[in-house]
């Protein structure tokens, strides 16, 4: 070595250095992690929430926790090839593994006390890609941002003292999000179907079509039912599982259809704020049929093991700028972190 | 055996190339688990193709690593130091070849498609199994922040060596030696 000595200020500082920068980097780090910023919103904070407002219920999804796993095929007609690139929309058939479930973190709750349901899909394209959406009947969600349906969840969370939410809080949540009357003003007179068959499932958020040339179109989809809708009746009050009685009973004659109707977003239509509907006269394509064949329960069932995170889509289909989707694909991954843990440990399935 | 110097052109040029990735995946993983906003679909997007890039490098560097002459560290290295150093290249290069696959394996258990962007999809590596997820899954993080611990732990020894000893032992990975 030939280098010329050091002198001790010099020393110290490159000693410094030798230890400022690691520690520079994992500060960084920690920062880039959230560990930092406990005030952030984050996806651990939604699932806590959501948990918050359920209650915990170790081996289950943290919202729509009571549900059924149904299995079936989609039936493309071809009919939105031209918008898309993805195979599912390709004339032909394809298997998908679905679940019907209702909204809210109580495994237990009984059928009839949770007005709004959904439907959550996985369609297996022969490549090996998946499009997987989690729809709810319910024409536009409450809220444009994850702030805000973190603030929603915080407003309508049971009080410990009460067990009922407390009715001042959810007046300044409205008062702070004016967004979210129309949803109130809707769900104050909507009367729920006495089936998941003939509910009407909506994507809700926006989403970008892509084809094989390279252009875009904004959508959003609904799985329209076949199955004409009826009115809950007195009978189906007195059982805490009408709905999946109803959907096994109804599988047991024959299987369920819907249409998956495309929605096309014009130039100034939003496509970044789930709380506001599109205009009635929107162009839609007919892409095809879902044919649903068997139900199975949950826990043994095959959509258990299944995130349906909005996010997993197969090339030709893609996010849109709307801010909730990445909010939910982040929060439903903690979510299937923590119930699958929680499975494993409990011994496998034994729920 | 000739004794060299630096370590093979093609061996340094990998290992520039993989530290850039390895901390930038790194960083990626952290952000993406915490964060709601429009960063997390991105990132995830670019987390699974980086870290099959870095999987078939590291195969690459591993073969160069045995098949080409290493420089020998100074003498004046302590006995302690030269174990801590062989035994965190070793842990490095162990990390760097099992945090790919854990991934992999922990995506194909969960049922997530492999999805490397551009209709590209890896073929699952085990079955869908709920039991073998829950285990991965945490594994995956906690070796991850092992990685993090003993990357820096590297960059604080590399910096001793460029900055403090210049023993050559920093110069043996630039090139720029001067001996």
């Amino acid at each position: 070595m030939h280098n010329t000595p050091l002198s001790t200020r010099q020393r110290l500082v490159r000693l410094a250095l030798v230890g400022l920068i690691p520690l520079f980097v994992t500060v960084f780090f920690l920062w880039a992690g959230g560990w930092l910023t406990p005030q952030r919103l984050s996806a651990d904070k939604l699932v806590d929430v959501l948990q918050q407002s359920g209650g915990k219920h170790a081996g289950f999804r943290r919202n729509h926790a009571k549900g059924i796993c149904v299995v079936g095929e989609f039936d493309a007609n071809g009919n939105a090839s031209t918008l898309s690139k993805a195979a599912v929309f390709a004339a032909g058939r394809i298997p998908v593994t679905g679940r019907f479930a209702i909204a809210g973190g109580n495994p237990q709750a009984p059928d009839y006390a949770v007005p709004v349901r959904s439907l959550a899909l996985a369609f297996q394209q022969p490549n090996g890609e998946q499009w997987r959406t989690g729809m709810n009947a319910m024409p536009f969600f409450p809220v444009a941002t994850p702030a805000g349906f973190y603030q929603l969840q915080s407003a309508t969370r049971p009080d410990p003292a009460t067990g009922k939410p407390d009715p001042q809080k959810l007046q300044a949540f409205l008062a702070a999000h004016p967004e979210a009357q129309p949803f109130f003003a809707w769900a104050k007179q909507f009367v729920p179907s006495s089936s998941w068959a003939s509910d009407r499932y909506n994507s809700l958020n926006a989403f970008v079509l892509e084809d094989a040339a390279g252009h875009q179109q904004r959508v959003r989809w609904s799985m329209v039912p076949h199955t004409p809708a009826s009115a809950i009746t007195a009978a189906d009050r007195q059982d805490a599982d009408f709905l999946q009685h109803d959907l096994q009973q109804r599988l047991a004659h024959g299987p369920l259809k819907w249409d998956l109707i495309l929605t096309l977003a014009a130039p100034g239509d939003a496509s970044n704020d789930a709380s506001k509907a599109w205009p009635a006269d929107r162009p839609t394509i007919n892409a095809g049929t879902l044919v649903l064949n068997q139900a199975e329960a949950q826990q043994q069932g095959p959509c258990n093991d299944i995130n349906y995170d909005p996010l997993i889509l197969p090339n030709g289909i893609a996010a849109s700028d709307d801010p909730l989707l990445n909010a939910r694909s982040a929060a439903y991954a903690k979510s299937y972190n923590a119930r699958t843990a929680e499975q494993a440990r409990q011994g496998e399935r034994t729920l | 055996m000739k004794s060299v110097t630096t370590f093979h052109p093609a061996l340094r040029a990998l290992h520039w190339l993989m530290a850039i990735a390895i901390i930038a995946m790194l960083f990626i993983g952290v952000t993406m688990v915490s964060t709601v906003s429009s960063w997390h679909g991105l990132l995830v997007a670019i987390h699974k193709p980086l870290g099959v890039m870095i999987l078939l490098l590291v195969v690459v560097r591993l073969w160069l690593r045995f098949t080409t002459d290493q420089p020998a560290l100074p003498a004046s290295i302590p006995v302690w130091q030269r174990a801590a150093a062989h035994l965190s290249h070793w842990v490095l290069y162990l990390l760097m070849l099992a945090q790919p696959l854990i991934g992999w394996a922990m995506l194909s258990a969960a049922g997530y498609p492999v999805t490397l962007g551009g209709g590209l999809v890896l073929p699952p590596i085990t079955a869908v199994n709920n039991t073998l997820y829950a285990l991965l899954r945490p594994l995956h993080t906690w070796l991850a922040l092992l990685l993090f611990v003993t990357v820096m732990m590297h960059l604080a020894a590399a910096l001793l060596h460029a900055l403090v000893r210049r023993d050559g032992v920093f110069s043996s990975m630039t090139g720029a030696g001067k001996r």
